[in-house]
């Protein structure tokens, strides 16, 4: 009862004093899973995360680093394998301890454990050491020029809050107990945890002791966050007025919500690529009809199939208009990228020659696999997809199942066609070759099930890495894309949109990753 | 009498656990969850080591058991989804659904009888037909479609009332409850209507049928020459004798009622055990999955068990037959 007056209160205060104390009432489909920033590396967990907790470097609202809890960073003069980080000084967690660089070798080593969702992203790092209370050495394996990129979502955590609540470890799913950290934060974020009921509502209120409280906006006071699962539901939360900012807001209601007077939809390209996989390694393959052969192996044929995707059509009928056809499997902001491989022409009647010159003139029949529930309009991409390919010869069964059945077929090698989208926290085009390009093997090549296996290739992959030299980096950047492009390991269809909805009173700009950082929003 | 009871109750505790043993088959069909549980980043060993920690990898009767092992010990595991005890969640979320279903269960029973005796009394009158050609939209229509109907016209268009979620719910003890607070008892309105509306209708048909059998009775027309009041043979003869169906039916609703919740839930955001049950598919959340579909069994066999016992003492002959021995 007291909880409901307090919160009644919050809000008469809210619109009386004006810009100072908003409260920010925001939905999206998901909820964060968990409130230990280590636990998960998933968007809507992050997203959450970077409202109370705070990694060393930020990505803004544009995608550019910023710095957070570190002031600047550069490789070491003296060792090229080692990153010198200088932190923010003066900076408190929310419980009034002194953010040290000794929170940052915990919370690297922390994240680093074999239970942590974040090792990967760390795996270069061999030791972290703290010069002095605001000096922070990061050890690498070799020299690694995009490590700060590795770091935007690696939040900090109190070591001593830590210590003291027995969340040393990241949780154990199995079998443990619920550790502290799951549902309780202590911070150096904008925002600290007043309640939250997982999958129902997060209350968060404005860190007046934030150390950038003059440098950003920092005009919402109050944020509730709530998850509303139903797209319908949550478009009719924010038509009726009683939510302020929504994402994931769905493309047929897009018009409707812009058309409220008061309501706006803005509109960004967001960090995912979708595409098509093809099995095109081995020599022959369970889902066709063809016996004896895999023509996914002939090169020709995958260009036909590249060239009887109607990209244009699948934006304009399926996406009405919201993606950027592709040519390339690189968002455009993403290092590597060119616009003279990101676009593509249609060209049915050439696809036909190829396919012809390849001895399948008559065609083939081959399963295409998608997901139903998790990027926007999959299975609808997939329907538009199956005529465009029957154009060419290639009859294709559409088997469309949810998520949870879809990836595990691409991780086991159980398809031989499957839908993909890949997005690029790193904003290099080295991740997108470690995981979809490189040989499948354990460290690297994870998701690549195209079964493509070219040790050349491989090698020029694993050395980039090491390479200082950005100059001779990107033309190595350029070289892989050079061949991915030219083997068509891949059939790009679109650079996917991002859609948030918002009122009149709400000023921000859609960022490309989908994650809302409270503290750059502006209330009118 | 105990002998026939002990026999009910090893039926039942017999047909629990060939509903866990199907339900565990089956999860296999769900997905994988550890796709979900692992970032875009993961590598195949992760993979394995997860596969391996969770006992995914063993036959799904090991999991099984392994589960029944557990559960017997009052432990039914960590959310994969949540990281929280699974146990703590359902009886986080089932208050929500218990006052939902109380809720639209007595609308459904209230306007239910109310309007069949209406339509049954005034069986040619116009808003008696109109109530039962407007009768037939709840029956036909989809839940999902109804509830997002009354979103459309309450909230979007009207805004009397809230779109999603419980309002502002009020802790007392373990339980939360929405009908202290004005938001709460706002919030309730559309989804008890949308889930109670089938009932309602079936339950609206049903004392309209049995309400005009009965109005034809003898005993009704003799009442009626004896010159009692209309008032008093509607209510005090025809409609008592029309309620022992409706009772037998209310009780069978009940359990879909809760079923049912699932959809109206996840259209409201309710923060009901159903929206937890389909986050947990779409997760490949198993345990929560096992301790649902557990709850939901143990509630409908707990049911039949209570429905049996009753019959063995309402009806006679079942008690003669076991007491003379009978073979």
């Amino acid at each position: 009862m007291t909880k409901s007056i307090l919160l009644t209160a919050a809000l008469l205060a809210g619109t009386a004093i004006g810009a100072s104390a908003e409260t920010l009432r925001w939905a999206r489909a998901g909820d964060s899973l968990t409130l230990d920033p280590h636990a998960q590396n998933e968007g809507p967990t992050h997203t959450l995360a970077h409202q109370i907790y705070e990694p060393l470097i930020i990505r803004d609202m544009t995608g550019a680093f910023e710095a957070a809890l570190a002031t600047d960073w550069a490789p070491s003069e003296d060792d090229p394998n080692v990153w010198v980080f200088n932190l923010r000084q003066g900076v408190t967690y929310h419980d009034g301890a002194e953010f040290t660089a000794e929170d940052v070798v915990f919370s690297i080593n922390r994240a680093k454990k074999e239970r942590s969702g974040m090792k990967e992203l760390l795996s270069s790092i061999v030791e972290v050491r703290a010069v002095d209370d605001h000096t922070v050495e990061f050890v690498t394996d070799g020299p690694n020029p995009i490590l700060p990129s590795n770091l935007t979502n690696l939040f900090m955590m109190d070591s001593g809050w830590a210590e003291d609540n027995d969340v040393v470890d990241v949780q154990d799913v199995d079998g443990g107990e619920k550790t502290y950290a799951t549902t309780n934060a202590n911070g150096t974020g904008a925002f600290k945890l007043v309640s939250r009921e997982p999958d129902v509502k997060t209350v968060l209120s404005r860190n007046d002791d934030y150390w950038g409280m003059d440098q950003f906006p920092m005009e919402v006071s109050e944020i509730v966050y709530t998850p509303i699962q139903n797209a319908a539901t949550r478009v009719a939360a924010l038509l009726s007025g009683e939510v302020d900012f929504i994402q994931d807001v769905p493309v047929q209601d897009l018009e409707r919500v812009d058309n409220t007077q008061g309501l706006l939809v803005k509109t960004a390209p967001q960090n995912r690529t979708i595409f098509f996989g093809l099995h095109l390694g081995p020599d022959d393959i369970d889902n066709d009809n063809v016996e004896g052969e895999n023509p996914l192996a002939d090169v020709r044929v995958r260009r036909a199939m590249n060239l009887a995707i109607n990209r244009d059509a699948i934006k304009q009928v399926v996406m009405r208009g919201q993606s950027e056809p592709a040519g390339m499997i690189a968002p455009p902001f993403v290092n590597g990228w060119t616009e003279e491989m990101d676009s593509i022409e249609t060209d049915v009647d050439k696809a036909k020659s190829l396919m012809e010159e390849a001895g399948y003139g008559d065609g083939f029949s081959i399963q295409l696999d998608c997901p139903n529930d998790r990027y926007v309009n999959d299975e609808a991409i997939c329907q538009a997809a199956v005529g465009m390919f029957g154009q060419i010869g290639i009859t294709v069964n559409l088997d469309a199942k949810p998520k949870a059945q879809h990836f595990p077929l691409i991780s086991s090698g159980g398809t031989d066609f499957y839908m993909l989208g890949w997005g690029v926290p790193t904003y290099d085009s080295e991740y997108i070759f470690n995981f979809l390009v490189h040989t499948r093997g354990e460290d690297r090549g994870s998701w690549n099930g195209t079964g493509y296996s070219n040790p050349e290739l491989d090698a020029k992959i694993e050395s980039l890495s090491s390479e200082t030299d950005l100059e001779k980096r990107d033309a190595m950047i350029a070289e892989i894309w050079e061949e991915v492009q030219d083997e068509v390991l891949y059939l790009p269809i679109h650079h996917q949109v991002l859609n948030w909805g918002m009122t009149e009173q709400v000023g921000i700009e859609v960022s490309p990753e989908d994650d809302p950082k409270m503290k750059y929003f502006t209330m009118n | 009498m105990l002998a026939y009871i002990i026999r009910r109750v090893g039926q039942s505790v017999l047909v629990l656990l060939v509903v866990g043993l199907v339900a565990f088959a089956m999860f296999h069909f769900v997905g994988d969850p550890i796709d979900n549980m692992l970032g875009q980043e993961r590598t195949q060993a992760d993979i394995e080591r997860l596969r391996v920690q969770l006992g995914l990898d063993k036959p799904f009767v090991v999991q099984y058991w392994r589960f029944l092992e557990q559960a017997a010990q009052g432990n039914f595991g960590l959310s994969y989804r949540q990281g929280r005890p699974v146990a703590e969640i359902m009886i986080e979320r089932l208050p929500a659904t218990l006052e939902l279903a109380f809720v639209s269960g007595l609308m459904a029973l209230v306007g239910g009888i109310a309007l069949g005796i209406f339509t049954a009394i005034n069986r040619r009158g116009v808003s008696a037909n109109v109530v039962m050609t407007a009768s037939l939209i709840g029956v036909s229509l989809p839940t999902f479609l109804i509830g997002i109907l009354l979103i459309y016209v309450f909230s979007v268009e009207l805004g009397w009332l809230p779109s999603f979620g419980r309002g502002e719910v009020t802790r007392i003890g373990g339980w939360t409850t929405g009908f202290l607070t004005e938001s709460g008892l706002k919030a309730l309105i559309l989804p008890a209507v949308t889930l109670g509306l089938y009932q309602m209708t079936l339950i609206m048909r049903l004392v309209r049928t049995e309400m005009l059998e009965v109005l034809r009775m003898d005993y009704i027309r003799f009442a009626r020459a004896r010159g009692i009041r209309e008032k008093s043979i509607n209510f005090r003869h025809a409609l008592k004798n029309t309620l022992v169906p409706v009772v037998t039916v209310m009780g069978l609703q009940v359990g879909s009622i809760i079923a049912f919740a699932i959809i109206t839930e996840t259209v409201f955001q309710w923060p009901g055990v159903g929206l937890l049950f389909i986050n947990a598919i779409q997760f490949v959340d198993i345990p929560v999955m096992a301790a649902y579909l557990m709850m939901i069994s143990v509630m409908f066999v707990g049911i039949n068990l209570i429905v049996d016992m009753l019959y063995f003492a309402i009806d006679p002959r079942l008690r003669a037959d076991r007491t003379t021995g009978g073979h």
